[in-house]
């Protein structure tokens, strides 16, 4: 008893129970915060979830002047402009990524790494200026004619065009998330050991086929990575849609045509919720968005896991 | 030794070079000794190279003959991997070097050759064993794939064979779709040697293939070198001499970026014409 004692005292003096103590109270700060918010997103919900159930989800109404409470246009708005964005961003970014690691003298893609990183600092405000003043006209007038012209023809492109559309938010977005995905490619194609670029290089491949076949798949992980934390930034963006995507709660399969999405909503009308329902469901709201992160996230997981782990075995 | 005016430009890195069109320099001014029983496959003839301003090689004129083991020794920081690397133009991966001097092999400047296409004739295992992340059958036959023109059956058929030339085939034949990274290091270094094979090289380099290796696995490799040398020129870099003594039959060795000697490994290791060699293969320093 006494040599425990003894002992613990001497582990206590060396400082390594204190330093435990304090990073084990740090990871259980994070799974209280998260539990917190979880629970409070719930209790304060009970009343849209009492009324709609899991109707919530998949009613298509939103009328507060009526207590009408449906979720889809929300729930579809996020994901479409999400999606737009990252058939945008990835391509694009993964591209930079590639000149900036293989191409791009060392000096050069530090002052661009450094420039574009930049981009991920500015406010998602000035972002949704910049598309309402900048890019709305653009999209009026460059944009619009020739996709309306080749796939007019399709729902996805058909209607009238005001300029503030899905379409228009997930462009805005494509931009706001490429800083992400460009920094972090970057850093892992850099991080591709010396020694197999030299493999490939020795058996004769030029550089765009070492590049293709050796480093993008060494990298392929990392890159994952990088679209993952896009899509997240993606989905909880607020600001720059809301200012952008026209706000209208009406569901339409039309990507000209305006739309909502979760985060925007909940920003737009939390003033506005003067009674309890209607602000219950908001809260809903906010559940949903978390839960579709988490999903999303997941299955991203789940996908990346399942192709890399077969393509590491056999390709 | 003067330098033709192909020997005097700088080399630029990859980018520049790669598939530019040849510039025809020398003709045919330089003679080339070829003994009748073995030609010289490369030859480096006054070749000085500088990593930036740091100068790493100083007027180093060798020549590797064919089907013949040639072994570089030295003390680290020498130049024997530089020298190496100078002779597949591997340096040119590395900004700010440059080389003057030239190298022949068969008789050409390498200089005037397209650079993936010296490559495929020259090939290189690494000091540390770098099997890509991929299937021992995708490992080998990466280099035939991106070579191109090979049918499917045609693929496989030379997997198979460079696998059995570096005595690997008998360990890995029922695993062939498992990842390479499940060998062992010593393994490893063998499927290395295997995938430079594949691509059929009439000169294969070796950068201190078994300095991460254990002793038998170091065994097994040099066995396989002896065995190659009959059907490929080889050129070892090596800090361990009794691995030279072991597997050569031409010797160079370097020392602070000169060729000191270089001779029949026999002659170098029991009667060295030069003090310095004789004091760093009697282990007086180095």
């Amino acid at each position: 008893m006494a040599a425990r004692v003894q002992a613990f005292t001497r582990r206590l003096l060396s400082g390594d129970e204190v330093t435990r103590f304090i990073v084990t109270l740090a990871g259980l700060a994070i799974l209280t915060v998260t539990a917190a918010l979880v629970f409070e997103l719930w209790s304060n919900s009970n009343l849209a979830r009492e009324k709609f159930g899991w109707g919530f989800l998949t009613g298509s109404t939103w009328d507060p002047n009526a207590g009408e409470f449906g979720a889809l246009p929300f729930i579809v708005g996020t994901a479409t402009t999400s999606l737009i964005s990252l058939v945008i961003a990835v391509p694009a970014g993964v591209g930079a990524a590639i000149f900036l690691a293989e191409l791009a003298p060392r000096r050069v893609s530090d002052a661009l790494t450094f420039c574009i990183e930049l981009l991920a600092a500015v406010p998602s405000v000035v972002y949704g200026l910049l598309g309402v003043f900048v890019l709305v006209p653009i999209m009026k007038s460059v944009v619009e004619p020739p996709l309306r012209a080749v796939l007019g023809w399709t729902p996805l492109f058909s209607g009238p065009f005001y300029g503030v559309s899905v379409l228009t938010a997930g462009v805005v977005l494509a931009v706001m998330i490429l800083p992400f995905i460009v920094s972090v490619s970057r850093q892992v194609l850099i991080a591709v050991p010396v020694e197999q670029r030299e493999a490939a290089l020795a058996l004769g491949a030029t550089r765009w086929e070492t590049t293709w076949r050796v480093v993008l798949p060494f990298a392929k992980r990392g890159i994952y990575g990088s679209i993952f934390l896009a899509l997240a930034r993606a989905l909880g963006e607020t600001m720059a849609v809301t200012m952008v995507i026209g706000n209208s709660t009406q569901l339409k399969a039309s990507l000209f045509a305006p739309g909502y999405s979760i985060a925007a909503v909940i920003a737009n009308e939390f003033t506005e919720a003067t009674d309890d329902l209607y602000l219950h469901a908001l809260i809903q709201l906010g559940l949903v968005l978390f839960a579709v992160t988490i999903i999303i996230n997941g299955l991203a997981r789940l996908l990346v896991a399942g192709t890399t782990r077969r393509s590491d075995a056999v390709a | 030794m003067t330098t033709s005016a192909a020997g005097d430009a700088t080399r630029t890195p990859d980018v520049a070079t790669v598939r530019s069109p040849v510039p025809e320099v020398h003709g045919t001014t330089h003679t080339t000794t070829r003994s009748p029983d073995a030609p010289e496959k490369m030859q480096a003839k006054a070749v000085d190279f500088w990593y930036g301003r740091a100068q790493a090689l100083f007027d180093v004129s060798m020549s590797m003959r064919s089907s013949h083991v040639t072994a570089c020794i030295g003390p680290s920081g020498c130049g024997k991997s530089t020298f190496l690397r100078a002779l597949n133009r591997m340096y040119e991966t590395v900004p700010g070097t440059k080389l003057t001097g030239q190298i022949l092999l068969d008789g050409d400047d390498i200089f005037g050759l397209d650079v993936t296409a010296l490559r495929r004739r020259v090939g290189m295992v690494f000091q540390k064993s770098n099997p890509f992340p991929k299937s021992i059958f995708e490992n080998v036959a990466y280099g035939l794939r991106v070579n191109g023109g090979l049918s499917r059956p045609q693929i496989a058929e030379q997997v198979e064979r460079s696998l059995v030339r570096s005595a690997l085939w008998d360990e890995v034949k029922h695993k062939l779709h498992q990842s390479a990274l499940g060998l062992s290091g010593g393994q490893q270094q063998r499927l290395c040697i295997a995938r430079a094979l594949a691509v059929d090289p009439e000169v294969l380099l070796l950068d201190e293939p078994c300095s991460a290796l254990d002793p038998i696995a170091t065994a097994k490799i040099e066995e396989l070198l002896l065995t190659l040398a009959d059907s490929c020129t080889i050129v070892i870099v090596t800090h361990n001499m009794q691995q030279a003594a072991r597997v050569s039959d031409y010797t160079g060795f370097f020392l602070m970026g000169r060729l000191v000697e270089f001779g029949r490994t026999d002659k170098i290791f029991q009667n060295p014409a030069r003090k310095e060699t004789e004091d760093y293969i009697t282990g007086r320093f180095g």
